[in-house]
């Protein structure tokens, strides 16, 4: 089981349906390898369902049962059946469904560039506000030293590195805020495969934020 | 104010909602239908609305909301959620998808290379249920009882379709406070969440 879990509020906002795309396949990634936390989501699942049966209700137009009642005659005879899916490949294994959902199960198809032991691709390109990059490092690769303009969720899906915060295997999130300036190294032995998210400043908006933005590129 | 006056009848407990959507999905129960939109669709519209979306769309969303939960009855699973939980994430999706016009990436229970859960035998099964229904009774009453300020906070986090970091720009309050007094809440509500839970040791 993973050692290192998405924060309590990462979790929350995933129950709550608040999360970013990008940042919420992170978190569906995890959880779908982590039997803790999704019992933690079903439970942030049943506040939400708790605070959402004690809402007060806005009344429905006059006629809306009956009108749905008919569009189900409709739906129901179009009903497709659920498609099959093939069983995924051994690299394709080590994704986790809702990533694999982006994927796909070939990993090689992907368009990889590979600079200095690290290949990157590239998912949820038009995402704004957000790189998402699977990364590829070689085993017992240093990372050049980095900060990061946003933060950075990283989970790994294979292989280990070890920065100053920690050791990082299958599974567990790994978050870097911008203060942080890290030099992660991966694991001799194993190729490290791992999803990368991180937030870029572009969120920042006004004319203080798009001044912030303007220094961060200099 | 008058809050009592434009409540109807008395609400359906969560055992008998509970028992309407596994009528739906196992006999295409055409009364548990109607009894579960005049429950569900008007809470489903008020969520929608408070997520941004116009009174019109609300309406049509709420509407098409609900005709999923008569195509999914058959999935719902009594001892994995309460009613209001399955629907609540039936509702959630939709906005995503409508309002957002994002994907939801759900996760998966079943991955592969976990070793596979504990499936309860019948009775356990049917124990779970009961336990899920009294959690579901013990959070509303949890819910009610918190401070306003934690309750606030709590419903901006789930109905407003705002990350922590926005709540916090929103409210003014400084990130740190926002965290603080939602993990407050979350400690107070842990209590109504956990109470008879098997996985929480
Ligand atoms: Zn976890």
């Amino acid at each position: 089981m993973p050692a290192y879990h998405p924060e309590s509020e990462l979790l929350m906002d995933y129950a709550s349906g608040a999360l970013p795309e990008p940042v919420a396949l992170l978190v569906a990634s995890h959880v779908s390898l982590c039997r803790d936390c999704q019992a933690e989501v079903a439970r942030l699942e049943a506040l939400g369902g708790a605070l959402f049966d004690g809402l007060e209700g806005e009344a429905m137009a006059p006629g809306a049962m009956d009108h749905a009642l008919a569009r189900l005659e409709v739906t129901d005879n179009l009903e497709a059946a659920s498609a099959t899916t093939s069983p995924p490949s051994r690299a394709g294994r080590l994704v986790p469904r809702p990533l694999r959902d982006y994927l796909g199960d070939d990993l090689e198809a992907l368009s990889w560039k590979t600079r200095a032991g690290v290949s990157e691709a590239a998912l949820l390109t038009s995402f704004p506000g957000f790189r998402t990059r699977l990364l590829r490092i070689k085993a017992g690769t240093t990372l050049p030293q980095h900060t990061h303009e946003g933060s950075e969720y990283t989970l790994l899906l294979a292989g280990g590195f070890t920065d100053a915060s920690g050791h990082y295997l299958r599974g567990d999130v790994a978050v870097a805020d911008p203060s942080v300036d890290h030099r992660p190294v991966a694991d001799d032995g194993e190729d490290c495969l791992c999803l990368a998210v991180t937030d870029a400043p572009l969120r920042l908006t006004g004319p203080v934020g798009r001044y912030l933005n303007f220094l961060a590129r200099l | 104010m008058s809050a009592a006056s434009r409540k109807s009848d008395d609400p359906p407990d969560p055992a008998r909602l509970s028992r309407l959507v596994v009528a739906v999905g196992e006999n295409r129960d055409r009364a548990a239908f109607a009894e579960l939109f005049g429950h569900f669709a008007p809470r489903i519209k008020t969520y929608l609305l408070k997520q941004g979306a116009e009174a019109g769309q609300a309406e049509e969303m709420a509407q098409e909301a609900m005709i999923m939960v008569w195509r999914r009855a058959e999935s719902f699973d009594p001892a994995k959620s309460a009613a209001s939980t399955w629907i609540f994430t039936i509702a959630r999706n939709k906005r995503i998808d409508a309002l957002r016009r994002e994907r939801r990436p759900d996760y998966d229970p079943a991955d592969p290379t976990l070793p596979p859960a504990l499936v309860p035998a019948a009775p356990a099964a049917a124990d779970r249920a009961a336990e899920l229904t009294q959690q579901a009774e013990r959070l509303a009453e949890a819910i009610r009882a918190l401070p306003e300020e934690q309750a606030e906070l709590v419903r901006m986090a789930y109905f407003e379709d705002k990350a922590h970091g926005q709540i916090a720009s929103e409210t003014e309050l400084p990130l740190g406070t926002v965290k603080s007094r939602l993990r407050l809440a979350l400690a107070r509500l842990r209590k109504a969440l956990n109470a008879g839970g098997r996985e929480d040791a």
